[in-house]
């Protein structure tokens, strides 16, 4: 009940100053839970892809989902803003929450959700189109017309995805002209520029070079006093690094979620224990 | 052993090599010719080859061209003085009106060029029209040369009519006007349906839709063009003829009606691929930002596969310019320079089909047609030219 409560102020204050934390939300960062699954199953047909996955995910800290390949976690981080919809063929048993909300209730406005719940891929897809119209394509989708505004909000979301600096002077160049990491970090400034509450990311390092990865987890660092951060990664190190929780998957189950130190240090499951450590995967 | 089989891997290899240089050979071989009996139309007479036209040694009248020449013996021009001569009426006269009253007669030049010369003689307003052998002297009659049949004829003309006498017209706009017309029209009609269809293909349909719709559009594209445009004749016209309370059914709309179903698996085909070209990832990333379905294909598919959109409109273009048989059968085959849709045009396609066969070879009408094929080449071509630029540009770019 509390939660919701809370969730609701967020809601409301999110709406009002979009983006910005303030003196409420600072001191709830933490406590508070975003997205909430229960028993959820997710079949491809009849493949059964997710079984019986609960989990809580904490508001304004980040969270990593690891695992085997197969396992899972992609297939579980594109419930959040249901992407698993555009593929025939899928269905969802069980409640999968955010602020609150069931987000495969029947008057779920998708879009309006995917607005709410911003995703970063793989690779790195920016839009053949200039730096500056890719940030602000979000901003167009959504009715903004009023330069001055898309102007500052793409400023806005260059410089909270750290690459204003970089592309300041070349904003009508081409985003193919970026490199490989500035154009992820090009993806993350789009994704925000739209204010999301969640920010999703699915492997953003993998197609990346070591320097490019750690700006991004920089990057992810100082996200996080802002926004709620789901990331699967393959890469132990990094989610070591860069979640505050870690969620552990094989096969489809939720094996063991806890903090990363946990996790890692002293994971309650041996299969956990044997995969942080290497062993497999 | 191992003789024999580099023996084989060679004979193998001249056998591909030939065949690809024999095809490339002979396309080369019929460019040329094509271009070389068409050109030829600019060394032809103005007059029918082997026929002269000469009139009173007094005459005044400077020179005349084809043109006036025709509407002379037409009946439309009947005084010098509107041909910049002498006034006083033209009679015009062929060496038939020689023959004709008068039982049977000798046609020994011997015999008849006295009988020419003294007509010409008691008549000042004569233009005669006479095969080369009955040629009057000098004295008597001046020769008037017509000169050759130049370009600025041809390309500017507007009169296409290879059976007159005594000089042909071999004026192309009306056919060269009335193929674009067609042409563009039947663009016109089957872009938006066939993006219509292709965005519905790749963006809406299911994958069972697509699977069932996909070959049945492909399908059409194998139907023989003479079954078009027996559709066409039978069905289209009568119902146009109707709908506009016509003459006659047979016009430019309903070529381009029969014409842009025939383009428009073409345009399909190749707008869908070019839909479907998109990177998966874009979509998403539009999705994934909140786009509509709606948004996510107006600003990031159609974008994205504009230049083959482009390329599949050329190459749809190409297909109703090229259209011979369908088009030959509805559009009503009337050389006037069209003036609406609800006129009867001439295509350069059908005019070649048409009048190739009555055409005597290496005559100027012969010539003439060959002129026409080479200007549907150069446009084919260069409409080929421009698809291949397109789809070049819309290969993947670094993602």
């Amino acid at each position: 009940m509390i939660e919701t409560k809370e969730a609701g102020i967020l809601t409301a204050i999110e709406t009002k100053d979009a983006g910005k934390p303030t003196a409420i939300e600072t001191k709830t960062a933490g406590k508070q839970t975003m997205i909430e699954t229960k028993n959820v199953n997710f079949y491809y047909a009849d493949f059964r892809a997710l079984k019986e996955v609960t989990i809580r995910v904490e508001a304004r800290a980040v969270t990593a989902l690891i695992g085997p390949s197969g396992c899972g976690k992609s297939t579980f981080l594109r419930l959040f803003n249901r992407m698993n919809d555009l593929i025939d063929g899928t269905r969802l048993t069980g409640e999968c929450l955010i602020d609150g909300e069931d987000i495969y209730h029947k008057s779920v406005d998708v879009d309006a959700l995917r607005k709410r719940v911003g995703m970063v891929f793989q690779k790195p897809n920016p839009f053949p189109k200039s730096i500056f119209e890719n940030v602000a394509y979000g901003l167009r989708v959504n009715g903004a017309r009023d330069r001055s505004f898309i102007a500052a909000r793409v400023e806005e979301s260059l410089r909270a995805a750290a690459l204003w600096v970089e592309v300041r002077d070349k904003l009508r160049a081409s985003a193919f002209a970026l490199s490989g990491g500035q154009q992820q970090r090009l993806c993350i400034a789009r994704a925000l520029a739209v204010s999301p509450s969640v920010l999703l990311m699915d492997e953003p390092a993998s197609a990346l070079d070591p320097i490019s990865t750690a700006k991004i987890e920089e990057l992810i660092d100082q996200l996080k006093r802002d926004y709620t951060i789901v990331i699967v990664t393959h890469n132990m190190q990094q989610a070591a690094r860069v979640s505050d929780s870690t969620a552990f998957f094989m096969l489809g189950e939720l094996v063991e979620f806890g903090s990363t130190k946990k996790i890692f240090a002293d994971p309650d499951h041996d299969q956990t224990r044997r995969y942080v450590a290497g062993r497999f995967g | 052993m191992k003789w024999t089989r580099r023996l084989a891997k060679h004979t193998i290899e001249g056998l591909f090599t030939l065949s690809g240089g024999v095809t490339s050979l002979v396309v080369f071989l019929i460019i040329a010719f094509l271009f070389r009996e068409g050109f030829g139309l600019f060394r032809s007479p103005a007059v029918e080859r082997g026929y002269g036209l000469c009139v009173h040694a007094e005459n005044a009248v400077p020179t005349l061209d084809a043109g006036q020449v025709k509407r002379i013996f037409d009946g439309e021009i009947t005084d010098w003085k509107e041909v910049g001569g002498r006034p006083g009426a033209i009679v015009p006269f062929r060496v038939d009106d020689l023959f004709t009253g008068g039982g049977a007669m000798d046609d020994d030049p011997a015999s008849v060029i006295p009988r020419v010369e003294a007509l010409i003689a008691r008549t000042p307003g004569i233009i005669a029209f006479l095969h080369a052998d009955y040629l009057p002297g000098t004295k008597i009659a001046r020769h008037l040369s017509l000169g050759n049949i130049t370009p600025s004829d041809f390309f500017t003309g507007r009169e296409w009519q290879p059976a007159a006498s005594p000089s042909p017209r071999f004026g192309a706009l009306p056919l060269i006007l009335g193929t674009l017309l067609v042409s563009l029209a039947a663009i016109l009609l089957a872009l938006p349906l066939g993006i219509g269809a292709a965005i519905y293909l790749s963006e809406l349909a299911g994958a069972r839709m697509r699977a069932w719709m996909k070959p049945t559009i492909e399908l059409l594209a194998g139907i023989p063009s003479v079954v078009y445009g027996f559709f066409g004749l039978v069905v289209l016209a009568p119902l146009i003829q109707k709908t506009f309370d016509l003459p006659v059914g047979e016009s430019a709309l309903t070529g381009s009606l029969v014409l842009a179903i025939m383009a428009l698996p073409t345009i399909i085909t190749l707008a869908e691929d070019a839909t479907r070209g998109v990177p998966r990832a874009q979509r998403e990333a539009s999705l994934a930002l909140g786009a509509t379905r709606w948004q996510t294909i107006c600003r990031v598919v159609l974008p994205g596969a504009s230049s083959g959109i482009a390329a599949a409109t050329v190459l749809g273009i190409g297909r109703a310019v090229g259209e011979t048989m369908a088009v030959l059968m509805v559009t009503g085959n009337a050389a006037v320079l069209p003036r609406s849709l609800l006129e009867p045009v001439r295509t350069i396609p059908a005019t070649i089909a048409a009048e190739l066969g009555e055409a005597p070879a290496g005559g100027a009408h012969y010539r003439a047609l060959f002129l026409l094929g080479c200007i549907l080449f150069a446009v084919t071509m260069a409409i080929n030219l421009t698809a291949e630029l397109m789809t070049a540009r819309s290969r993947p770019k670094n993602i």
